[in-house]
């Protein structure tokens, strides 16, 4: 299940930047991958559609949000924590 | 006060892909009216429209492009990228700054209402995809033309349903008349041929089931049409200057209200915007050769706007020719004046006047030369382009062969 919601998260993310996603890492930040901040909302669209669940993030102050951005890496580990939390899994 | 011509026109409607196309279709009098073909279409009883067929936005734009534009932003952009690469105008420095975008749109991203409406209220669903803000605003369009040719001058988009794209086209000539700008990118874009657009003018009932006759005796109602038309509208020492071709000149526009009724059409508010642009053009009305009719194909719009052009033109309106080209690429809403400027530029740049099509029988009260069902050769020096609007907001252009 984690490793499926880590290739899931990582197609994603590589499908916003334009990427394979081997070309994809980890420790990468958005920035680095050159995904804006439509490409970042559009992006947790696409999260909270795969997984149903709801990603707690305002695009008006993503730093306050209580969802870590910060690396491709923190994202998928944010993910599985709603996703245990959310679908009970 | 500056001359201004036109030195870019591009398009994509029922008729074509491009102006060539487009004028081609003109010339022959060709119908661009087909079945319509979208999800649900089953569901409607008027089921003809000037849709754009056989169009793959994959064709001309990127996945991310595509998230971002709806269907009228992309008219809108491909419309644009024609008519400025036939200007040949490269927007930099002094000029960037002063050159903007005026465009109309009724509707604005009604394809965009309908997919996510239906999403949230058919499909239930509680999430929508975070760009249909941005995708269906109506000044979506004009953003992505200044967005993409670097305009970042006076730009905003002007709504009077069936007039909007002449109230914009009108905005951007006084522009570039007062001095305010060298270059003004104008026209306009609809796209609401889709179950919930066609549903809500089906509800009007005022839209024919088999065929657009402006001026015919038999006509009954409107067909909706799609697509967009947009021009380079330049100073004419500037485009002097720089040797481009110039395909007409725009000599003068007007716009009243009739300050009457939401949908019924008033002769003296057409009349009043008529006579406004031929005095604002220091037009006498025998030099009229043509007018592009707002010729919807309705009982009410064909009759009162052929009183409207007597009443403006008084017997000059029998020697001249007005024809509706709405019987060939639909009514496209706030689009329409656009593609409509687009006969008038045949027509006196080719000296070519574009018919009504589907005329069948000749109707005492438009008892006018409309150019029934063939194209004709004329010289024509100076045309006018009306647009009526629901709501009673007339606007209207007028043209000159170019100096």
């Amino acid at each position: 299940m984690s490793e499926s919601i880590k290739d899931q998260i990582v197609q994603i993310i590589a499908d916003q930047a334009v990427l394979e996603p081997s070309d994809i890492k980890m420790e990468a930040t958005l920035e680095d991958l050159g995904i804006d901040s439509l490409g970042l909302v559009e992006s947790i669209f696409a999260i909270e559609e795969a997984f149903d669940i709801q990603v707690p993030f305002n695009a008006n102050d993503p730093s306050e949000s209580d969802f870590d951005i910060s690396s491709v890496a923190a994202i998928i580990t944010a993910v599985q924590g709603l996703v245990a939390d959310q679908k009970g899994a | 006060m500056h001359r201004v011509v036109i030195t870019g026109q591009g398009t994509i409607n029922a008729l074509g892909t491009n102006v060539l196309q487009t004028v081609e279709a003109l010339r022959e009098g060709r119908c661009g009216i087909s079945e319509l073909d979208f999800r649900d279409v089953d569901r409607l009883s008027i089921r003809i429209g000037g849709q754009v067929k056989n169009y793959d936005p994959e064709a001309a734009f990127n996945r991310q492009q595509i998230a971002l534009y709806d269907r009228f932003t992309q008219f809108t952009l491909l419309a644009a990228a024609e008519a400025i690469a036939q200007a040949g105008l490269q927007f930099s420095g002094e000029l960037a700054a002063k050159s903007g975008v005026v465009l109309g749109t009724a509707g604005g991203g009604v394809n965009t209402w309908d997919d996510n409406y239906r999403a949230v209220y058919e499909e239930g669903k509680n999430r929508v995809h975070p760009f249909v803000v941005p995708k269906l605003m109506n000044n979506a369009a004009a953003s992505h033309i200044s967005m993409e040719h670097n305009l970042k001058g006076p730009s905003f988009t002007v709504a009077t349903a069936c007039a909007s794209s002449n109230h914009a086209m009108g905005q951007a000539f006084q522009f570039v008349r007062s001095g305010l700008s060298k270059v003004m990118i104008t026209g306009g874009s609809e796209s609401m041929l889709c179950f919930g657009g066609v549903k809500a003018w089906e509800g009007l009932r005022v839209m024919s089931k088999d065929a657009c006759r402006p001026f015919s005796a038999n006509r009954n109602g409107m067909v909706q049409g799609e697509g967009a038309a947009i021009f380079v509208f330049e100073e004419y020492e500037h485009a002097k200057a720089r040797g481009a071709e110039i395909l007409a000149e725009v000599i003068g526009f007007a716009m009243t209200s009739d300050a009457a009724d939401i949908v019924m059409p008033s002769k003296q508010g057409a009349s009043r915007a008529i006579a406004g642009a031929m005095r604002d053009g220091r037009i006498n009305p025998s030099d009229v050769g043509y007018i592009n009719a707002h010729g919807t194909g309705t009982a009410a719009n064909d009759k009162t706007e052929c009183a409207a052009v007597a009443d403006a033109l008084g017997h000059h309106a029998n020697k001249l020719m007005i024809s509706s080209t709405k019987s060939m690429h639909g009514h496209l809403i706030g689009g329409t004046g656009a593609v409509e400027l687009l006969a008038c530029v045949m027509a006196v740049k080719d000296g070519i006047v574009a018919p009504t099509i589907g005329y069948e029988e000749a109707d005492p009260e438009c008892a006018l030369d409309v150019v029934p069902n063939e194209a004709r050769e004329a010289k024509v020096e100076v045309v006018l382009s009306n647009a009526f609007a629901f709501g009673g907001l007339n606007a209207v252009l007028a043209l000159r062969k170019a100096p």
